[in-house]
């Protein structure tokens, strides 16, 4: 080698030619500035037609420019990373509008009186009236469905990672995994099912039951995989120390692993928490309070936004009540997912040595 | 996790009799054992006997109204049962579920599979964890607000797209438009693909993350651009979890109710078009006729959920089914 190499200030001929890094934010900007000017130009109002022709110019415009600097297999590849951005965004999107729409129309009602008034002597077009109601009717029924789901969601997994082989553990596991797919609706109609040969009229506790069939397969597997993290060596030192294997499995395999159960309990309880189908059949709404899960109407946090949007006939009140429903119960499964994750994190269960 | 065998290690400090040994051997035979082992294979059981009780129940619940049906319960285009001679038929609602489950595919699985690259090979890694988050958020929000929302904010957002489609593709039939509120199947659709992103991108993601370094470094190695290492050795090999990430997806978009029940104006007819407002799906149906239902309606309506739960059974069976043939895809329990 030369020294005349070092000092050579001219392109290696070896590497291709090449964009420089900001092209992308270029492209991008110019195709954003571009697809505003056309739509303003065109007269569209859609902001979502204003996205998707920048988008699309944004695409073109950069397998155009790499086409011709880089060759066409490097296009492809920018063409591809932009378009797996623009997926990206395009997933972000409505997350976007629908937490900032919730969080802007929902905090205008927002306040003590709403959530601690029902709707007894308010019609549905009145403003006025809260949620207190339905947040007795959901803490009632999702706290019902939680004791009846997560110790046979436990259960079921400690059978199928401590016990289970053979014919019986397979089928509970694909079952199981069916299970998770069961439409709301058809866990609700087999609970109707029900009400309807024994001649009951729709209660709180109905709805439990309904909940708690879609609760336990989410259960299940999350405590399965949180079990199967539990090292062997624990459960052999605990039985070979002569400790009976139930005994084992309460006070080495399930403290060692209560942390991702709580968690995975919780998410499921963050789930069933925004059903509204099988709460609509059997519980069937009520505006006013009623303290009792097992006798009469009641309502629910999600079955109240449905029916203040249903029921509104296009009243602002009706609609500003189930923005403030649906901000409070998206604060309600957020802050339970959040504490979901923490736990996780903080009880980890520390796998190998 | 084989710990059945480890059981009879323990050697007592006394010499054990043989029968004591082989009952040793046996496990289960502290009463605490058994009581433990019964109750959790109880709780299987029990599992496996809900589902059973789920087809029983329907089925007899649908054989009593089926049965007194004046129409052809496949083919009938109308649902009266608070008549005398009551008329219902699913032909309405089978088709509304496949299109709008369709749509919704048609869109969800490809911005889907493009997140699950993104999660796992583009975006930069401080950044793909916060983007998995996002997307579990997206899976967090009650399918309600996700109605509300869809009704209140995507449906007037609608209209220039509408609009759009209608001058361009209006010929074809299927993209006509009669400037009505686009409260539609297409509508429908794309709540659907909003709302099943998250478990085909779970799936996908965690189905991406398997693929075996060595191939893609060995495509690397030859000189392959990112692009050409996914289409290559990451795509090949994500192909039968992609396909049941999408299975799952359609389950769920085959079963959704309210956010359709809330967005969609229903008839029932069916539309050529999917722009116009009409007709309905299974589970968009049964909420919206329950209310004003008999106690025979109740009996169809459950008729029709029958058909929906055989159809999501079979939908997710399958998916199951591909997903453990290759056992080590662990993400399949999203």
């Amino acid at each position: 080698m030369s020294t005349a190499a070092v000092t050579d200030k001219r392109p290696s001929t070896l590497r291709a030619a090449s964009l420089p890094k900001w092209t992308p934010w270029a492209i991008a900007a110019g195709s954003l500035a571009l697809g505003i000017g056309i739509s303003l130009a065109a007269g569209l109002h859609s902001r979502i037609q204003w996205g998707l022709i920048a988008a699309v110019l944004f695409v073109l415009g950069t397998f155009g420019v790499a086409a011709r600097v880089e060759g066409r297999r490097q296009a492809k590849d920018r063409v591809a990373t932009s378009l797996v951005w623009v997926a990206f965004l395009l997933a972000v999107i409505p997350l976007v509008s629908l937490i900032w729409v919730t969080v802007a129309r929902g905090v205008k009602v927002l306040d003590l009186y709403f959530l601690t008034h029902s709707m007894g002597v308010v019609a549905d077009t009145e403003p006025g009236g809260g949620i207190y109601h339905a947040i007795i009717g959901s803490l009632e029924q999702v706290g019902l469905a939680t004791v009846i789901g997560a110790p046979i969601g436990v259960l079921t997994a400690i059978y199928l990672v401590e016990y289970g082989r053979g014919r019986l553990a397979k089928a509970v596991t694909f079952f199981v995994d069916v299970m998770t797919g069961i439409p709301s609706i058809v866990a609700g109609l087999f609970i109707l099912s029900l009400m309807l040969i024994f001649k009951m009229q729709p209660f709180g506790f109905a709805g439990s039951l309904a909940l708690a069939i879609l609760m336990m397969p989410v259960v299940v597997r999350s405590t399965e995989e949180m079990l199967k993290l539990v090292p062997n060596e624990l459960r052999e030192a605990s039985l070979a120390l002569g400790v009976p294997k139930w005994r084992t499995i309460l006070k080495v395999v399930l403290p060692t692993s209560i942390g991702g159960i709580t968690t995975g309990v919780m998410l499921a309880v963050a789930r069933i928490a925004g059903e509204t189908a099988p709460v609509l059949l059997l519980v069937f709404g009520n505006p006013f309070i009623n303290n009792n899960p097992f006798e009469g109407a009641q309502a629910s946090l999600p079955l109240y936004i449905y029916q203040q949007f249903a029921n509104s006939a296009g009243s602002g009140a009706a609609y500003d009540r189930a923005w403030a429903a649906s901000l409070t119960l998206i604060a309600f499964v957020m802050i339970l997912n959040l504490v979901a994750r923490g736990i996780a994190r903080w009880k980890a269960p520390k796998t190998g040595r | 996790m084989d710990i059945s065998t480890t059981t009879d290690v323990p050697p007592p400090a006394s010499r054990p009799t043989v029968a004591e040994r082989k009952r040793a051997a046996r496990g289960a035979t502290r009463p605490g054992d058994r009581i433990f082992l019964g109750l959790s294979r109880g709780s299987g059981i029990l599992l496996l006997a809900v589902m059973a009780a789920i087809a029983v129940f329907l089925t007899y619940r649908a054989a009593l109204a089926i049965s007194k049906d004046h129409g052809n319960f496949l083919t009938t285009f109308e649902w009266n049962t608070n008549i005398l001679e009551p008329k219902f038929g699913i032909a309405v609602l089978a088709f509304g579920t496949i299109v709008s489950s369709v749509i919704a595919m048609v869109i969800a699985v490809p911005v889907a599979v493009a997140i699950a690259l993104f999660i796992t090979h583009y975006a930069p890694r401080r950044m793909s964890g916060p983007v998995a988050y996002v997307i579990d958020l997206l899976a967090a929000v009650p399918s309600i607000v996700y109605g509300l929302w869809g009704a209140l904010v995507l449906v007037p957002n609608m209209n220039g797209l509408f609009g759009w489609l209608n001058d361009f593709f209006g010929w074809s039939g299927v993209f006509s438009w009669d400037e009505g509120a686009p409260r539609s199947m297409l509508t429908v659709g794309v709540l659907l693909a909003i709302m099943i992103l998250p478990i085909i991108t779970n799936v996908s993601r965690e189905v991406f993350r398997q693929v075996p370094q060595m191939h893609e470094e060995a495509a690397l190695a030859l000189g392959a651009t990112r692009w050409e290492v996914i289409r290559m050795s990451v795509l090949p090999f994500g192909r039968s979890g992609v396909i049941s990430a999408s299975m799952l997806g359609l389950g769920r978009a085959l079963g959704e109710t309210m956010a359709v029940a809330t967005v969609l104006s229903p008839s029932f007819d069916i539309q050529a078009s999917l722009l116009n407002p009409g007709g309905g799906t299974f589970a968009q149906n049964i909420a919206s006729k329950f209310s004003e239902a008999n106690e025979f309606g109740r009996d169809a309506l459950i008729a029709s959920g029958l058909v929906l739960f055989v159809i999501t059974l079979l939908v997710n069976g399958a998916a199951r089914l591909i997903i453990a043939r290759r056992a080590e895809y662990s993400g399949a329990n999203a």
